[in-house]
């Protein structure tokens, strides 16, 4: 007994320094006034003059996540029905845009959709456009999708593998069609790399600072960069900053709460 | 078999190839089924017996020849719009539905209105025993239980056929048992046609009207169970149906079998005068008797003694050769006994090489000529093709690593004092018969060494 906990104190420490001190000092900051340095709920309150902010930020996120959905969905499938040395190889693809900086690939992007960029030009030879491509929702969106991609192929790749095949072939074999197989067997067999996936989307991309700033432009600010605004911009404000991140914190984990209880509910009898 | 009755089958597969990564699985496959009927197809593993289901349920598409259902070519009809299921090998319930919910699932995505689904489900539950289990997770069922719901869930969909994929080889052998006749009974209540995929002869012989043995992708032999233990058609048949002894002959004449120098009456022919042959003898069909009653056909001395419940089963040496012999009455070691063979104790059958001996094409180049990435130098033919004749004996079972080729252990049989081993070489994707006295395991690489002493050459007209 002694000794099983013994064995997780270095974790405990581990968790206390730098999740649970941080966690409290954000909230510490959160409800404390920036002129007096005493408890008030004033900064909570303010963040209502932000829900515009909020409800873009959740609904570009939710577009990102429902589009790294739908195309990563048919490729993971295929993936995971190829053979054990392909799927090495095309994972290592999925995953080799990862390994260079983020922000260099964002700046890619970012000369690719200028007004004066490659896209506009090539358009520009054959008498199209220039099309406004750069500072848009679509450019947020886009580079959402982009470079948080693999992190939906990844989990849907690891549950898509373990389904049996003729799992799949017995549903054929009993009258499903391409359709029916898809809805009543593969999807909820699925559920559980598609609910991580979604997370590992929506989280990131809900939270980005960058992505928006690059691409968007001014026009286009984020939760993530009126947090960063109270941090590091002009308008010096760690106490909102705080509060603002915690609500973002709050709503999220709301979020995979609901996703979770979905989760139970079909899986449970999942685990052979 | 009468061309009408073939017409009349429900099932016709016609001229079928298949091949994966340039490896022939089936090589013109012929088979027809009849309505109603349990045909078994019986095969190692490997002799493309699932390919073959996989083919009648839509599973795959053969590269060519017909697949006929009812007369019409459902070659590219999908399995979702075939008349037939399946239990798959490893059941292949769904895992995130419930008994019930697995049972329902043919008929709900049919569009079956939801009172006749459940009408239907409980009478099948009712049938394959699982009165009760509606509501259970499938995952928390047992072996048995879960083989009862796939077999349910098949069946529930009223097939003109079943197809069932080795569906008992998860269970343990009494288990084994029940199903098998549980299955028997199902099959006859419902009045559809099995067509059951399996490696075990037993199994094979208890449950099937029709037993179709495949291996290499070739159809060996189809008939009764009967008719095939009784009347196996080559070696290979009789070796892995039942026990049996098999061993080198010579046919006299028709109906007169030389065996261990002794002139024997039988009921075959049509093989030639005087031409090597395989003889099968059961061991049930040889009667024993004391050695001093000097009435007997040929004498031997009792090597070992095992007491199987029924019967003992003896191995008895006999003019040179192992004689497996089951008897009521048990020998003791050591006792001599003769052994008498009545005319129907004999099945006759045709050698695979008939002169016993590998002859292989090869090429003559300065006087040098290399075969399986050997060479022989000195040969005194002029440049060309040529024939070398390298017999059995001159080919040496060894280890991998001692091996000069690495060949493929297609089959092998015991032949009462040797292994007669068949082993296919990947790179000419030739066959050569060698003799072993050790015992391989089959389907796996050997390696072998030849003896180019033994090994002779000859120019091509000489042998022709």
């Amino acid at each position: 007994m002694l000794k099983s906990k013994m064995g997780s104190v270095p974790f405990l420490v581990w968790s206390i320094i730098f999740i649970m001190v941080p966690l409290g000092l954000v909230l510490w900051y959160s409800f404390t006034a920036k002129d007096t340095g005493e408890f008030t709920p004033e900064n909570i309150f303010r963040i209502g003059n932000y829900s515009s902010i909020f409800l873009k930020s959740i609904n570009l996120a939710l577009i990102a996540t429902v589009i790294c959905l739908v195309l990563a969905y048919p490729f993971a499938w295929m993936l995971s029905r190829a053979e054990a040395h392909k799927q090495g190889i095309m994972m290592m693809l999925v995953m080799l845009p990862m390994w260079m900086n983020f922000l260099l690939r964002t700046y890619g992007w970012m000369t690719l959709i200028e007004n004066e960029g490659i896209i506009n030009k090539m358009f520009g030879f054959i008498g199209l456009g220039p099309f406004e491509m750069i500072n848009t929702q679509g450019a947020v969106v886009l580079g959402m999708v982009y470079n948080y991609l693999p992190f939906m192929i990844t989990p849907l790749h690891s549950v898509m593998v373990k389904i049996d095949r003729s799992t799949i072939e017995a549903a054929q074999d009993l009258g499903a069609g391409f359709w029916q197989v898809l809805f009543r067997v593969q999807l909820p067999l699925s559920l559980p790399g598609i609910i991580s996936g979604i997370t590992m989307v929506f989280v990131p991309s809900v939270s980005t600072f960058i992505i928006s700033k690059m691409l968007g432009g001014g026009s286009n600010m984020l939760i993530g960069d009126l947090i960063e605004q109270q941090f590091l911009g002009s308008t010096y404000n760690p106490y909102l900053g705080s509060a603002i991140s915690l609500i973002l914190m709050v709503i999220m984990l709301l979020l995979m709460g609901i996703m979770n209880a979905f989760d139970d509910d079909e899986m449970q009898g999942m685990v052979m | 078999m009468a061309n009408s009755e073939k017409e009349n089958a429900l099932i016709n597969l016609r001229g079928i190839n298949m091949s994966y990564e340039g490896e022939k699985i089936l090589d013109n496959l012929n088979l027809y089924i009849r309505d109603k009927e349990f045909l078994t197809l019986l095969g190692p593993s490997g002799c493309g017996k699932t390919t073959t289901l996989r083919i009648i349920g839509g599973f795959i598409t053969p590269e060519s020849g017909d697949v006929m259902f009812q007369g019409k070519r459902i070659n590219d009809l999908p399995p979702h719009k075939r008349n037939i299921n399946t239990v798959f090998q490893r059941y292949a319930l769904f895992p995130h539905l419930n008994v019930y919910e697995n049972v329902a699932f043919g008929l709900e995505v049919k569009k079956v209105p939801k009172d006749e689904i459940k009408k239907r489900v409980k009478k099948m539950l009712e049938i394959v025993d699982l009165k009760g289990f509606e509501h259970r997770r499938v995952t928390k069922l047992s072996g048995g239980q879960q083989q009862r719901v796939a077999i349910a869930r098949a069946l529930v969909n009223q097939p003109k056929v079943l197809l069932l994929d080795e569906p008992l080889g998860a269970l343990d052998l009494k288990l084994r048992k029940e199903m098998q006749l549980e299955l028997k009974k199902i099959q006859q209540q419902m009045e559809i046609t099995f067509i059951y995929v399996t490696h075990d002869q037993e199994e094979a012989m208890t449950m099937s009207d029709t037993i179709i043995i495949m291996k290499d992708g070739i159809i060996q032999q189809i008939g009764s169970p009967e008719a095939i233990y009784n009347e196996p058609k080559n070696a290979f048949v009789a070796d892995f149906i039942g026990e049996a002894n098999i061993f080198d002959a010579m046919m006299v004449k028709d109906d007169l079998v030389s065996l261990c120098g002794k002139e024997f009456v039988c009921l075959d022919g049509g093989f030639g005068e005087n031409k090597p042959v395989d003889v099968v003898i059961r061991p049930e069909d040889i009667e024993l008797k004391p050695a001093s009653e000097q009435n007997s056909d040929l004498y031997g001395v009792v090597q070992n003694v095992i007491f199987k419940g029924v019967h003992y089963e003896m191995s008895i040496q006999c003019e040179g050769l192992e004689w497996l012999v089951h008897s009521t009455r048990g020998w003791k070691i050591g006792d001599k006994v003769g052994l008498t063979l009545i005319p129907d104790a004999f099945h006759i059958m045709k050698r695979l090489y008939a002169d016993n001996t590998n002859h292989v094409k090869a090429q003559v180049e300065d006087g040098t000529v290399s075969f399986f990435g050997q060479t022989i130098e000195g040969v005194n033919l002029s440049d060309g093709e040529c024939v070398l004749t390298i017999p059995p004996t001159a080919i040496e079972v060894v280890s991998l690593d001692m091996a000069d080729l690495k060949v493929y252990l297609e089959s092998l049989i015991y032949k009462g004092v040797y292994n007669e081993l068949i082993v296919y070489d990947y790179d000419t994707k030739l066959n050569l018969l060698v003799h072993s006295m050790n015992d391989e395991q089959v389907a796996t690489d050997i390696g072998i060494r030849f003896d180019k002493s033994k090994i002779t050459v000859s120019s091509a007209e000489e042998v022709q």
